[in-house]
């Protein structure tokens, strides 16, 4: 069997990546260049870990992105004679190495490991942001208004709280599950109220200038319509939208143990905010609660929603990798990290390093967004 | 006070009682039983067949009723039957709830001390090497979630330095099949507590009270251990206790990854298995779990907060 030293395996990673050092270093250079314009997001550029944790999220960015131009083979590709390589082995058939070994099927590792990187990269900022919007469409108007809705709605967000979401998981992403219509109606819930957050932003903005009111009203219903559509129906008239309907499972079951905790928070930011004067003084201008909430609270809350949302992209990532471990939702090929992990971790005996190059990618994401989150929130302190 | 609790303990039966009722509802849907009596009486079974042996068994009666049912057995401490381990599920649960109680002593009886330690050490001078260093090593290890660094343990101390043992034998433990386990969830929870502590530690130390002790010319070590510690526990407390739900998700995990037969172990392979009783039986357990512990974490937090005590 051809081998490849040690030194030129991390030869050939460096040179592989080449993509993603050019639009690290493009991206850095204008970073810096135009960092006074970049408001609160330029202020990461003073914080060293701040920095360190850009640095490996904007790589794992960028590899999703190029992931097709970086992968030495295809992710699903099996390779009966290569099964369990080392590190370095060269396949002789293609010319190529195997530069992080392969897998029990003889799955090239390294490419799996890249385009794992665009499943994990899309789900979980994607669910985060649903998750976002859920958050603060129910949080808000429980802060601010408070009564029987606020109860009733942090009752359910504590009830939800108080599952263990690992069990969750397996009620919610069985197979069983998936043959009953749960997943639709959940993630019609979770995907009508983007559409009705934009609805509200719009009409409490608009409210008195028709002239952009109808059109923007119109505008969303039309593409909220066709995206919903697309999303829980699986029948876009276009065919351009669509999700798996294991991917849909995985999407709502997410979105679900996330929103609660987003709302919480929400709630806690607008009850400290609504006593400021600045609120006041819209209440006193004869706003109405729903600009208050959307135009004044809102925006005054991104610093603290910024820093969590970072936290929270990693715990979703997290916990999509524990649905991987555990078998649950993806597709049995997936190269999703979680899934590489569960189907390597058998063979860490034979071949330890098997399950490095997974288990190192999710851990370096998870790290990146931990320490930009830190930055972030050491930055937006000083002020 | 009295008024406080009871309303807790109002909320908390509420809760109990729509959380067994959403697991009661997400167990035992249709394809769930359709296997279920798939497995139970014939493997071949035509359609109508199976719908014949759900009706006989009562699975066809509207879902409160089975849930009435369910409940009024369960109440009297009566949790049904595995079809997997074909014994009572009550002879099932109780010791492998035993040996994950083993698992969690270990696991407490490390973190707490450890995250406090790092907590206090970082939060008492802010801004510092030691507070820098610390919170990082916190944000890297709450970075790194179970089935990493279990994994990551395993080929280190295991495969590599063959000094502990990747599996986990529950019933008959030894330092080192039992170390391996302990460790990676005391290294994923650890960071999150000591953020907690420094947090609340950072807050405290910048206080009036601190600044007039330290002013009348107390040592420095002397002001954390008589005057800030006292308060800056208290938010810690509630933190640890109200972990549960996250620290139970570990457990399932390096159960699983160790192959050490708990309680997390059987809630999985029931789920997989589609023994229902047994999921159920475990699902609720883990509720009942995680709600003692926030009613503890609610009476602790009045005992130690004077604040709300005599209020």
């Amino acid at each position: 069997m051809e081998t490849i030293s040690t030194f030129e395996i991390w030869q050939t990673f460096f040179y592989r990546l080449w993509p993603v050092w050019l639009a690290l270093a493009i991206t850095f250079f204008f970073g810096l260049q135009f960092r006074k314009k970049l408001g609160p997001l330029g202020y990461i550029f003073d914080s060293k870990v701040g920095l360190i944790g850009l640095f490996i999220v904007l790589f794992w960015i960028f590899a999703a992105i190029f992931a097709d131009l970086i992968a030495l083979f295809e992710p699903l590709d099996q390779s009966g004679m290569y099964r369990r390589k080392p590190p370095g082995t060269v396949n002789t058939e293609a010319g190529l190495p195997y530069i992080f070994g392969t897998d029990t099927l003889g799955r090239d590792l390294f490419s799996r490991m890249i385009y794992g990187s665009q499943i994990v990269l899309l789900i979980a900022p994607a669910a985060t942001l649903v998750a976002y919007v859920v958050g603060i469409t129910l949080g808000l108007p429980a802060g601010y208004i408070g009564g029987v809705y606020d109860t009733v709605l942090s009752f359910l967000a504590n009830l939800v709280l108080a599952f263990p979401v690992i069990l969750l998981f397996y009620l919610l992403v069985a197979p069983g599950v998936r043959e009953t219509i749960l997943p639709n109606i959940m993630a019609g819930i979770f995907f009508i109220i983007p559409i009705l957050f934009a609805l509200m932003v719009v009409f409490s903005r608009f409210s008195q200038r028709l002239n952009v009111l109808i059109p923007s009203t119109l505008i969303i219903l039309f593409v909220g319509a066709w995206l919903y559509s697309g999303l829980v129906f699986g029948s876009d008239p276009l065919g351009l939208v669509g999700i798996e309907p294991n991917e849909l499972n995985i999407f709502a079951a997410v979105v679900f143990t996330t929103s609660p905790g987003v709302f919480r928070i929400v709630r806690g930011l607008t009850l400290d905010i609504r006593t400021r004067d600045y609120v006041s003084a819209a209440i006193t201008r004869g706003e109405n609660p729903l600009f208050v909430m959307i135009w004044e609270i809102l925006p005054n809350a991104r610093g603290p929603l910024i820093v969590d949302s970072c936290l929270r992209i990693g715990y979703v990532t997290i916990l999509l990798g524990t649905l991987g471990f555990f078998g649950l939702g993806m597709e049995p090929e997936s190269p999703d990290w979680g899934s590489m992990i569960n189907q390597t971790r058998s063979y860490i005996r034979l071949v330890p390093t098997i399950v490095l190059p997974p288990t190192i990618a999710l851990a370096s994401f998870v790290l990146g967004l931990n320490l930009l989150a830190d930055g972030l929130r050491e930055q937006s302190l000083k002020d | 006070m009295l008024v406080f609790l009871l309303k807790r303990l109002i909320v908390l039966f509420l809760t109990l009682i729509c959380l067994s009722f959403t697991v009661f509802s997400l167990v035992t849907i249709e394809p769930n039983l359709k296997k279920l009596a798939l497995n139970q009486a014939n493997m071949r079974m035509e359609e109508d067949e199976v719908q014949s042996w759900l009706e006989k068994n009562g699975y066809k009666r509207p879902l409160l009723v089975q849930y009435g049912e369910w409940l009024g057995n369960a109440v009297t401490g009566d949790f049904g039957y595995s079809t997997h381990f074909r014994k009572p599920v009550n002879e099932v649960i109780w010791p492998k709830l035993g040996h994950t109680g083993i698992l969690m002593f270990w696991v407490f009886l490390l973190t707490i001390p450890i995250a406090l330690m790092i907590g206090v050490l970082a939060g008492m001078r802010e801004g510092t090497k030691t507070d820098r260093s610390l919170s990082i090593f916190a944000i890297f290890t709450t970075s790194v979630p179970p089935y990493v660094s279990g994994i990551l343990f395993t080929i280190l101390f295991s495969s590599w330095l063959g000094i502990l043992k990747g599996v986990a034998k529950a019933g008959n433990i030894t330092f080192a099949n039992f170390a391996l386990p302990v460790l990676t969830i005391v290294a994923y929870d650890i960071g999150y507590i000591a953020r907690m502590t420094r947090a609340s530690m950072v807050e405290v130390m910048g206080s009036q009270y601190i600044r007039t002790a330290r002013l009348k010319g107390m040592p420095f070590m002397a002001v954390v251990l008589k005057h800030a510690l006292r308060n800056a526990l208290i938010a810690p407390f509630t933190v640890i206790m109200l972990q549960f739900p996250w620290l139970l998700t570990g457990v399932v995990i390096v159960e699983k990854l160790f192959n050490y037969k708990g309680f997390g172990f059987l809630l999985v392979s029931a789920a997989d298995q589609n023994d229902i009783d047994v999921t159920l039986a475990c699902g609720v357990v883990a509720v009942v779990l995680v709600l003692t512990t926030q009613l503890i974490s609610d009476i602790g937090y009045i005992f130690l907060n004077p604040r709300i005590r005599f209020s």
